[in-house]
């Protein structure tokens, strides 16, 4: 069994495939580059080393090889998780590589290494317990093959650095020359083990460097993108611009005759590809194609339409409430202030910087691909659907993704168009690259929303209700419609459930209610870094300052106020403001905001520094950050995701996804407007650890970082931001 | 037949003169560190220098170059990673997914070789390429870095007390 895997994974790459690793810097016209995994690491360890267990592969030399199930698309999970697996096992640092599994080799061996899916921010929070028992049962199972050489009791060995030694005898040995006597061991139950304080953690817990830079800096790192195989052909795609269209026809004979080209066909309903020796062949001649669509019956909708529909949502009947405590709408008819808002926000794209690809192979019994996927075996479940072949007959090579942020995960729609294309050619390696203005086109966009708020205050300036309704569209109705219990679809109130641990609303009162009411629209929607969150921490947090400004009461203390039963909640709330130095003086015309919200099983604050010039040009100077994580692997990676999430939310203060004759207005980056380097604020984060859970990182903070933001705007103009993006308040980012 | 003077090595192309030098970097030469990441010369990641200016290759057609030109691609910019714009990205991992890092690092030492000090506005108009990683606060302290402005470490958005939890 241990050989198989990787044996296995040896032929296939040199019987299928002549592997030549890329030239340095040296203009390898032509050369073919599979980078890892199917050829490099996995034919290594079939030749001399040992697979301790599924986890840890120890080479001769004591390279310790740590195998990772998850996708790394940047967020660093492929180095926390192995400073996890290192921190049991005890090996020397500087000597971890680490191998990517493919869905092939996770079904194969009944899926060992468990969910492979990079999603919801669990590539740690969801693995770290199972990792760490891999670790340390190759640990315990390499002392004891020492033991055995040495007759000697385990119990009397030391291990660091991977070196394992007897005081008794002053012997010692390294992992490397035990392995494959370790290899024939029975493993320890996992259940038995006990694993190490995180207090005395010495590789976990640290800001150690990333394992994956290096390749990233010259060039060398080999994305999906990048690939190049012998006798490869390249495809690009056009679907339909309306959503529900369809294809009627195309006129080939325009383009065949175009230098390379090599075919045009049509793939599904609503998708014509063109294929040729070159992708930018490939996609002139794409350019060039003559096409009639049948747009079918959403050619005339357009935002303002979509928006009237969002809006019948505010005040239907046909709401749910998920939070109903008291008597919300009694109280604050009753209250001696009262304040209603409506928030929208709009539908945006990922935009992940690497367009979507992926390269297919199929042979008469077998089907491979190679594809930046969020979630492996999603991928191998299209990839034998749709090719014909059975599960145990494809395989997916999981390459490093050039950017995910959720658009890579359930829809495997480049896995369908490329099996497609590859039919026409087989044996043929076709590799399928969207051009941008695709990748715009047909996204499966953050849900649009809008949401209309209601609160009471009192003489004394306390609330007396607030009352919450979403209507928006959701991402079960279009994704997961089973997720959707009793017409009731909790997902799209994120953040603001009453139950703990996960996405819970930090604010507990006796007349509070809220409410989701589906509008769903013709536009494809799915998971955005931090998903729901995002919007309803826009609708809860800017709320709570417009509540407390006509309670007449600082923001934070207002919000403190209702957090009493929320002691985590509070606590990093309190700690952004701490770091922040809320209340203090700050530089003439600079105004603060805060936020707090929960999201993947962490709790998040911010604080931003913000001011407005009178042409209306909004300059964020300083984000500050405070999360709880529960616990944290690599603390400046953790650092990294924050400030990513606060590029990834501001762009949402810049663009839109608009819809206009059906189809999406926002074509590529000339008119969808990404936040660059001069927009960045200075970011600042403090993490007040609990220690006691573990939660997500990639995603929790992004939710805090608009609301914070637009707060200080208020706090700067008098005049609350009400929708976005900027523009439609007379802002601009700057 | 075009001639190209890639990384100091001379090259002929044989493509229709209207090919992006992008696509012939990446296609026929075979140097993939050079990105294509919109085709409309907004987001950078395809960035190159042409006779040490940052150029963006994807708008570029190959009959605009002459044999005379000299290109540079990221897997030229030094032959072990040891450029000071390399150095300092590996310093502080600015690195996220890594896509655009091509790009943003050749607009790095294209600035840096014009202005070897630049302050946070040079660095604002020189570095317009696009990440959606967000790495932008970790660009910055490492053009800082590699112009000697900045120590590692001093511009890290964790406080030191958090830099083991």
């Amino acid at each position: 069994m241990k050989k198989t895997i990787s044996g296995e994974m040896a032929k296939i790459s040199r019987r299928k495939f002549l592997v030549v690793s890329a030239a340095a810097g040296g203009g390898m016209a032509l050369g073919f580059n599979l980078p890892f995994g199917i050829g490099t690491a996995a034919a290594q360890s079939a030749a001399e080393a040992a697979e301790v267990n599924i986890w840890v592969v120890v080479k001769p030399d004591d390279t310790c090889l740590i195998r990772i199930a998850r996708a790394e698309m940047g967020q660093g999970t492929l180095t926390g998780l192995a400073q996890l697996v290192a921190e049991e096992l005890e090996c020397d640092w500087k000597k971890v590589a680490t191998e990517q599994i493919t869905a092939g080799q996770n079904l194969s061996r009944k899926r060992a290494w468990g969910d492979m899916s990079t999603a919801g921010s669990r590539g740690i929070r969801m693995s770290h317990d199972y990792v760490r028992r891999g670790g340390a049962a190759a640990r315990m199972m390499l002392m004891q093959a020492a033991a055995n050489d040495w007759n000697v009791p385990v119990t009397d060995l030391q291990v660091a650095n991977s070196v394992i030694s007897h005081a008794g005898s002053g012997r010692s040995t390294t992992y490397g020359k035990v392995a494959a006597a370790a290899a024939k061991l029975t493993p320890p139950d996992p259940k038995g083990i006990k694993l190490k304080d995180t207090k005395n953690w010495k590789i976990a817990g640290k800001p150690l460097r990333r394992l994956d830079t290096a390749n990233k800096l010259n060039g060398q790192k080999i994305y999906a993108i990048d690939l190049k195989m012998p006798g490869m052909l390249h495809a690009t795609v056009k679907n339909c611009p309306v959503f529900g269209g369809k294809l009627t026809s195309f006129d080939d004979s325009k383009v065949k005759g175009m230098p390379g080209v090599k075919g045009v066909m049509k793939i599904n309903d609503t998708t014509v590809a063109v294929v040729a020796d070159t992708w930018w062949r490939a996609k002139k001649a794409m350019d060039a194609l003559p096409i009639i669509w049948d747009e079918g019956p959403h050619a005339k909708v357009n935002s303002a339409s979509i928006a009237e529909h969002l809006k019948s949502g505010l005040t239907s009947n046909d709401a749910f409430a998920d939070i109903d405590t008291g008597d919300a709408p009694k109280a604050i008819a009753a209250a001696a202030k009262k304040i209603e808002a409506v928030y929208s926000v709009p539908f945006t794209s990922h935009t992940p910087m690497e367009p979507m690809n992926c390269t297919v192979k199929l042979l008469p019994d077998r089907a491979d691909i190679w594809i930046p996927t969020q979630n492996a075996e999603a991928s191998l479940a299209a990839l034998s659907s749709s090719s014909g072949h059975p599960l145990e007959k494809c395989e997916v090579h999981v390459m490093d993704l050039g950017g995910g942020f959720g658009r890579r995960i359930g829809n495997q729609d480049v896995v369908r168009q490329g099996v497609a294309i590859a039919k026409a050619f087989p044996g043929v390696p076709v590799k399928l690259v969207w051009t941008r203005e695709e990748d715009q086109a047909h996204d499966f966009y953050r849900p649009i929303a809008q949401c209309r708020l209601s609160a009471g205050v009192d003489e004394k300036g306390n609330l007396a209700g607030l009352h919450l309704r979403v209507s928006g569209q959701s991402i079960n109705a279009f994704a997961n419609p089973a997720a959707i219990k009793d017409g009731k679809d909790k997902r799209q109130l994120q953040g603001l459930w009453a139950e703990p641990h996960d996405a819970q609303i930090g604010y507990t009162h006796a007349n509070l209610r809220t409410e989701y009411a589906m509008r769903n629209t013709h536009l494809p929607v799915g998971p955005w870094r931090g998903v729901n969150t995002n919007q309803n921490g826009i609708f809860l947090e800017c709320f709570m300052d417009e509540v407390a400004k006509l309670a007449n009461r600082d923001p934070l203390e207002f919000r403190r106020s209702l957090m009493s039963e929320r002691p985590k909640h509070l606590a990093v709330l309190n700690a952004a403001a701490e770091k922040a130095g809320w209340g203090k003086p700050l530089p003439k015309g600079v105004y603060r905001g805060i936020a707090q919200f929960m999201g993947y099983a962490s709790y998040s604050a911010a604080v931003a520094e913000v001011s407005v010039s009178p042409k209306g040009e909004v300059k964020v100077h300083r984000c500050v950050f405070a999360l709880d994580c529960g616990n944290v692997v690599n603390p400046d990676q953790t650092a990294s995701q924050i400030e990513g999430s606060v590029a990834y939310g501001m762009t949402t203060l810049h663009s839109e996804i608009s819809v206009a004759n059906g189809r999406v207005v926002e074509t590529n980056f000339h008119n969808f407007r990404v936040m660059k380097i001069a927009e960045m604020p200075k970011v600042e984060v403090v993490l007040p650890l609990t220690h006691d859970f573990w939660g997500g990182v990639g995603e929790p903070t992004i939710c805090v970082v608009v609301p914070a933001i637009l707060n200080a705007i208020h706090a700067a103009t008098g005049k609350p931001v009400r929708s976005l993006p900027l523009s439609k308040q007379g802002l601009t980012l700057v | 037949m075009p001639q190209l003077n890639i990384n100091g090595r001379s090259h002929d192309v044989d493509v229709e003169p209207d090919t992006p030098l992008l696509w012939v970097i990446r296609e026929q030469v075979g140097l993939t560190g050079t990105k294509y990441g919109c085709g409309v010369a907004q987001c950078g990641s395809c960035s190159v220098h042409l006779n040490g200016d940052v150029v963006r290759s994807c708008s570029l057609p190959v009959s605009a170059i002459k044999a005379s030109d000299r290109i540079t691609t990221i897997e030229g910019l030094s032959k072990d990673s040891s450029h000071p714009v390399q150095r300092a990205w590996g310093a502080i991992d600015v690195p996220q997914c890594g896509y655009c890092q091509s790009g943003q690092i050749m607009a790095a030492a294209a600035l840096l070789a014009k202005k070897p000090k630049p302050t946070d506005k040079d660095i604002d108009e020189a570095m317009s390429n696009i990440c959606r990683c967000g790495t932008y606060h970790r660009i910055r302290a490492a053009v800082h870095i590699a112009a000697g402005n900045a120590k590692v470490g001093s511009a890290d958005a964790l406080t030191s007390d958090q830099q083991n939890v």
